[in-house]
């Protein structure tokens, strides 16, 4: 029993950064029809930029926010520039520009920072206060945050104006731009906020998985999962299915016999089996098409 | 623009000079660069795969790596555990390859565009770990790979990097011939049939199901195929030589090349494997330069921008447009 609790407990504080990132991922989507594929190598590198502000001497919560805050920028930035020019050239093109963006962003960062393994420090203190033998600090810490994140996402989707007018660009492009939103822009907002989303989720799993070039690959497959198992059309949706991933994830390492060796092929079935089963997801909308 | 090339004068001349350089090149030329071509026609296989999956069928697939080490692999399994010999391999890996490309393609049925690129995105991630997979040890060697002695040479007045290079000349031209006279068969015009208008093509009785997992089927095989000629090439198969990178390769040199075209995938492998060679070069020159992958990815970048139809394509637009500036 102990056992169990564990691996649903570990199972959760990792499900959660599959959360920020499958929620990256939803917002992208959201905003303008796209997988980002970089998305993992964009939270990677937003990890190196909190690593280099902590090598400088910052406190690990200013480094973390200083991160954030330039992922936010550089999402904007990307879309503007790279984005928004293949708004309506052929799927195969928009898929090029994703794959060039991982590839800079990989190799950049292998060239910046070398493709050596570093160790990241945990943003949480090595105790509460409190002890328990079900869960690790660190993990503790991740639950806590991405539920603030998450929390501080939705109130701004709910009760901003600036939240209704992103979800109104999204929902209804041209309605929107009658009322005078600047759709674009929201668009780029969108980018934005879920270049520093997966930032926060980067910067979580880098003490875990230590920080490499490579770290966000397996990750990106859990947060693609994610979103497609909790409906890529449903930002709460792919939060749960961040969650769901990650504790089945821990239960099958735990409990199948070499089922730790084969976490990314499971994640490959359960993508296949959702898209083929449920392609809605099970929050999502049904999309209709009209032939 | 979207239909391969009629047979015209031009281009018998073209295809006539191309042969005679591709035979004459070894002898021109030292071993090591020969063995750099028959690379670039290892990878410009797969490659052709690829056109014709999404060039001509519609089919989008960032995972070809899969199929590539699927090739790889079995050759490689067929001659250091069976004993067989290395042509008798290639067959044997194509076959298979087939059959997962026949497989995976089932499911992709019910994928359309982003959601297929997704899928294969999937598959190229875990691909490596699969092939780690404990339990295929004994057949995939695990961690470390399977080391594939380099193919002892046909006749013995050339070296084994010759010898090599025909092999792949040979593959590599008949596997045009086919794949031309494959798209201008009533098969072919199915295919593009399905990628232009789906709900036409299955209107007009094509067995779209059919067609497609098919064309997944065809597009592995020619992945195998150059997986396994690669094999042969760098004489080693590792599971992480396999890794979603090697995707990207294929699909970047099939866009370079021109994805829509049978010979723009020659292109696209002697860019993949002499681009980084001459970025390397440029970088010792001017060192504050990123490294060449990162140039690369910009430079992707441009090219989709700026000559969206590859080299192949942009020639053959050069064509046409040239002609009906003579023609007046």
């Amino acid at each position: 029993m102990e056992l169990f609790l564990q691996l649903t407990l570990a199972g959760l504080a990792i499900g959660s950064i599959y959360s920020c990132v499958a929620l990256s991922v939803v917002m992208v989507y959201q905003a303008s029809d796209h997988f980002n594929f970089a998305q993992g190598e964009m939270a990677m590198f937003s990890t190196y930029i909190a690593w280099t502000f902590l090598g400088m001497g910052a406190p690990i919560w200013l480094s973390f926010v200083l991160a954030v805050a330039l992922s936010f920028l550089a999402g904007v930035v990307i879309e503007r520039l790279l984005v928004k020019p293949v708004e309506d050239a052929p799927i195969l093109n928009q898929i090029m520009v994703f794959i060039g963006l991982l590839v800079i962003f990989n190799n950049m960062a292998g060239w910046i920072w070398e493709f050596t393994i570093k160790p990241f420090p945990s943003l949480f203190p090595a105790d509460f206060g409190f002890k328990s033998s079900l869960i690790g600090p660190h993990h503790m810490g991740v639950i806590g945050l991405t539920l603030l994140v998450l929390l501080l996402v939705f109130c701004f989707f709910r009760f901003t104006r600036v939240g209704l007018a992103m979800r109104a660009a999204a929902a209804n492009p041209d309605s929107a731009r009658l009322v005078g939103v600047s759709v674009g822009w929201m668009l780029a907002l969108g980018w934005g906020l879920a270049a520093a989303i997966g930032a926060v989720g980067g910067i979580l799993v880098a003490p875990i998985v230590y920080l490499e070039p490579n770290m966000m690959a397996g990750v990106l497959l859990y947060g693609f999962a994610g979103a497609l198992l909790g409906g890529i059309t449903s930002p709460g949706g792919a939060v749960l299915g961040g969650l769901i991933i990650g504790v089945l994830e821990n239960w099958v390492g735990g409990y199948v016999p070499g089922g730790s060796e084969l976490k990314l092929t499971f994640a490959l079935i359960l993508i296949i089996a959702v898209l083929l089963f449920k392609p809605a997801g099970l929050f999502g909308r049904v999309v209709v098409k009209r032939v | 623009m979207d239909r391969p090339n009629p047979i015209t004068p031009g281009l018998l001349i073209g295809f006539a000079i191309a042969v005679a350089f591709g035979i004459a090149l070894p002898h021109l030329v030292s071993d090591f660069i020969t063995y750099q071509f028959t690379l670039a026609m290892a990878w410009a296989i797969a490659m052709l795969g690829l056109n014709v999956l999404t060039g001509y069928n519609g089919q989008f697939s960032i995972g070809h790596s899969a199929f590539f080490a699927a090739g790889a692999y079995s050759a490689a399994i067929f001659i250091d555990h069976f004993g067989w010999g290395p042509y008798e391999a290639i067959v044997a890996a194509a076959l298979i390859s087939f059959v997962f490309g026949f497989l995976f393609g089932l499911p992709a049925l019910r994928l359309e565009g982003l959601y297929l690129a997704l899928a294969t995105f999937a598959l190229a991630v875990a691909t490596p770990q699969l092939l780690k997979f404990d339990a295929f040890e004994h057949w995939t060697g695990g961690v470390q790979g399977i080391y594939v002695p380099k193919p002892d040479p046909i006749v013995s007045s050339i070296s084994a990097d010759q010898s090599l290079y025909y092999v792949a000349l040979f593959i590599i031209l008949s596997l045009m011939v086919i794949t031309w006279c494959l798209l201008h068969s009533r098969s072919g015009r199915a295919m593009m049939a399905i990628r232009d208008n789906p709900i036409a093509a299955k209107t007009m009785g094509i067995n779209t199901p059919l067609v497609k997992t098919t064309t997944f089927g065809i597009s592995a095989m020619y992945a195998g195929i150059g997986g396994a000629l690669f094999t042969y090439a760098s004489e080693f198969v590792s599971p992480d030589a396999f890794n979603f990178f090697v995707a990207v390769y294929i699909l970047v040199g099939s866009v370079v090349g021109g994805i829509v075209s049978i010979p723009g995938a020659i292109f696209g492998g002697l860019f993949i494997v002499f681009m980084p060679n001459f970025a390397q070069d440029i970088r010792l020159a001017y060192e504050w330069l990123p490294p060449p992958w990162a140039i690369f990815g910009v430079f992707l970048i441009l090219i989709i921008y700026f000559v969206p139809f590859g080299v192949w394509g942009s020639l053959e637009r050069l064509i046409v447009w040239t002609k009906r500036k003579v023609s007046g």
